[in-house]
């Protein structure tokens, strides 16, 4: 599916954000979740013109169960891997009955929320399904680099040398021995129209990110990064800070990809030191210096690739116009 | 390197213990993916296995982890894995390999409410038939079901035992109750523990064949890179294990599958009875649901009513002779067990005319609350009375 001709949308202004609120007050997240946070601005911008479709995870089961359901939308809890698949079908059957005239022809969003638990590691299959068939449809990964939901597993999203309790840190191990999984990247790979990294910290840049990635026509994945004080190990005022030190330090940049045209939107100042992130929560307390500069020599080098990529993307473009 | 077998009195949960006895039984692979309640021995995993010198993998679901036990069994080690319902649905298909293949290895299902997501942290008793039947095809697995700590640590024993001796997948029907019940676990020195190892090629690799039943209707089983030719599949196979896809082999393989089973189910079957032998009525159960009965008898008892407990201790392979047995002499049989019916049904299979059946079901989410069993046993006493 080609994209048709893009809307003119310039971003949304302070003085212009939603003031209704779809994901309500009342759940029972826990103090600081970034996750609820992120669902919260999500939704402000997306509307209520929506179907959800959300995966098991911890947004599913502190938003959903009565009397603290949080959802203003029609909403559809699936199993764990089906995030991507049941919003294929949803799309599709709306596709159809808009087609027969059984519904009347207007434009109704379909969402897909999933945990990266449910995205990188048993959902990908159904997301890569999801993306290659080209539905229109959004999929935003809540990305809190780990199984909290069950108490802290690791999962593929889980950085290097975090400790959770099935990657101890001890006199084995420093705890998770791999490196994140890039499912942003992968997402790309398929070559949809709209990729985009976000975090709930730059509220004005998710929002308008969703927005786009919600009017792009054919498939669009949303990467966000949802700091959780419970599982990071952080004082629960910190969710904000943490947020904003993942992306100043680097660590998690926020970028976009339109079309293939990949833009850096933060961090847009010189680097700070990992330093500064990771001493911010407990699960990297047992880190030694030595740990650290190898997390930030990965830094560093993810970063070039990605201004590399931003470089090199716009000057494909440029070549292709000028062909 | 840490001790395998943690001689000594202990007080752990039910998960804790499973992960003890799988340790002490010679596991030294896990391969999981977090459920809950089962999270707690993928965690212990993580901490204990490296410490044995073994293998801790993390997969990224329920299929790749019951497809790395496959794979962990024919390179020798003694896999395992644990999961809960909707995981142990997801398995189904490598379950069905690993049976095909005759590859040993024990999965842990701690069992909650169901069916989909249903109660993710209380007890259910539901997956008996999906433990049997779950995937395609006519295989046989063993299971078996714990009602305390000390049992999980116990029956784990007994699970990798009957895993190597059977070559097959063996399911271990825990629950949430048991799985998060912490009590007393005494775990015996090293020497008084009795494990077993599969059958070993006996012959040398020119004149092996790797699926060449012995009179057990068992393989022995080479281990890849030993020097023999080991040549794995799940389509069906001759005695050499290359595929044969004809009737013949077929119906050759397929019956051995299940008769290596079916016909040494007395060498598996175990049970535990109290009561019976005067018994005018027997409780028949399972797993935590144990516990309620042991009170509803000593209750019945001390009221005078002749009401026996018998308890499956594996639950597959059933055990039908002795339940025969005993239907020829009671007047009926009471299944109590947290779903709605799975062991009643085998019950009434094997039972027939013999004696009457009844069903005391519950949906899950809680265990059965003994004054309610008590009552119902009572009006059933009565009622066969008259």
């Amino acid at each position: 599916m080609m994209p048709a001709e893009e809307k003119a949308f310039k971003g949304l202004k302070a003085r212009e954000l939603p003031k209704e609120e779809l994901f309500t007050q009342g759940h029972r997240a826990c103090q600081g979740c970034g996750g609820a946070l992120a669902l919260r601005l999500v939704m402000k911008a997306v509307g209520n013109r929506v179907i959800v479709a959300n995966a098991t995870g911890c947004m599913e089961i502190i938003s959903s169960a009565f009397p603290q359901t949080a959802w203003e939308v029609p909403w559809i809890h699936v199993a764990f891997e089906n995030a991507a698949a049941v919003a294929s079908g949803i799309e599709s059957a709306l596709k159809a009955l808009m087609r027969k005239g059984r519904l009347k022809k207007e434009k109704i969003f379909v969402l897909a929320i999933a945990g990266d638990g449910g995205t990188a590691d048993i959902g990908l299959q159904a997301l890569s399904g999801a993306l290659e068939r080209g539905h229109d449809f959004v999929y935003v990964c809540i990305d809190n680099e780990a199984y909290m939901n069950t108490g802290i597993q690791r999962s593929s999203s889980t950085p290097f040398g975090a400790r959770t309790t099935t990657s101890p840190a001890g006199k084995k191990s420093i705890g998770q021995v791999t490196w994140k999984k890039n499912v942003a990247e992968i997402a790309m790979a398929h070559h949809i129209p709209y990729v985009a990294t976000v975090c709930p910290t730059y509220y004005q840049d998710m929002m308008n990110k969703v927005k786009k990635a919600i009017t792009t026509p054919g498939p669009a994945y949303i990467h966000c990064l949802a700091p959780c004080p419970t599982g990071w190990r952080c004082s629960p005022n910190l969710t904000i800070e943490v947020g904003r030190l993942a992306v100043e330090t680097g660590v998690f940049p926020l970028y976009e990809v339109t079309n293939g045209e990949c833009k850096i939107n933060y961090p847009h100042r010189r680097l700070k030191p990992v330093r500064e992130y990771l001493q911010l929560q407990g699960r990297f307390r047992h880190l030694t210096d030595k740990y650290i500069e190898i997390i930030q020599e990965r830094v560093k080098e993810e970063i070039a690739k990605l201004q590399a990529l931003e470089k090199f993307s716009s000057f494909y473009k440029n070549a292709l116009a000028n062909f | 390197m840490g001790k395998d077998v943690l001689t000594g009195v202990h007080f752990l949960s039910g998960n804790h213990a499973c992960v003890e006895g799988a340790i002490a039984a010679g596991c030294r692979f896990y391969a999981g993916y977090p459920i809950t309640p089962s999270n707690e021995i993928a965690e212990r995993m993580s901490v204990r296995l490296p410490q044995v010198g073994g293998i801790y993998i993390q997969m990224e679901d329920e299929l790749a982890s019951m497809a790395a036990l496959v794979g962990a069994s024919w390179g020798g080690a003694k896999p395992m894995t644990a999961t809960s319902g909707p995981g142990l649905s997801l398995m189904q298909e490598n379950i069905g390999l690993a049976a095909m293949t005759e590859s040993p290895c024990v999965v842990v299902d701690v069992q909650r409410g169901s069916p989909s997501t249903g109660l993710p942290t209380l007890v259910g008793q539901a997956d008996v038939m999906q433990a049997r039947w779950g995937s395609h095809g006519d295989y046989e697995i063993i299971a078996l079901a714990p009602s305390s700590p000390q049992e999980c640590f116990d029956f784990m024993i007994k699970a990798f035992n009957l895993a190597e001796i059977w070559r097959v997948p063996v399911i271990f029907l825990s629950d949430e109750s048991v799985a998060h019940l912490s009590e007393r676990v005494v775990i015996p020195p090293k020497e008084e523990i009795k494990l077993v190892t599969r059958k070993r090629p006996s012959v040398p690799p020119e004149k092996f064949l790797p699926f060449k039943p012995g009179s057990d209707l068992v393989p022995e089983m080479p281990i890849a890179g030993e020097g023999y030719r080991v040549h794995v599949t799940g389509l069906t196979h001759n005695e050499k294990g290359y595929p044969d896809l004809s009737a013949k082999v077929h119906n050759k393989l397929v019956p051995r599958l299940v008769n290596k089973i079916r016909k040494n189910a007395d060498k598996i079957v175990e049970y535990e009875e109290l009561f019976t032998e005067d018994a005018e009525v027997i409780l028949v159960t399972f797993g935590i649901s144990t516990r309620i009965c042991r009170d509803v008898i000593k209750r019945a008892r001390a009221e005078g009513l002749k009401v026996g407990l018998f308890r499956l201790i594996t639950i597959w392979p059933f055990p039908e002779k002795r339940i025969m047995a005993l239907a020829q002499k009671i007047k009926a049989f009471v299944t109590v067990e947290i779903n709605l019916g799975q062991v009643a049904i085998e019950m009434e299979r094997i039972v027939k005319e013999r004696c009457k059946t009844f069903l005391i079901p519950n949906a899950g989410g809680a265990v059965h609350d003994p004054d309610e069993v008590f009552a119902e046993v009572k009006q059933i006493v009565s009622g066969l009375v008259e």
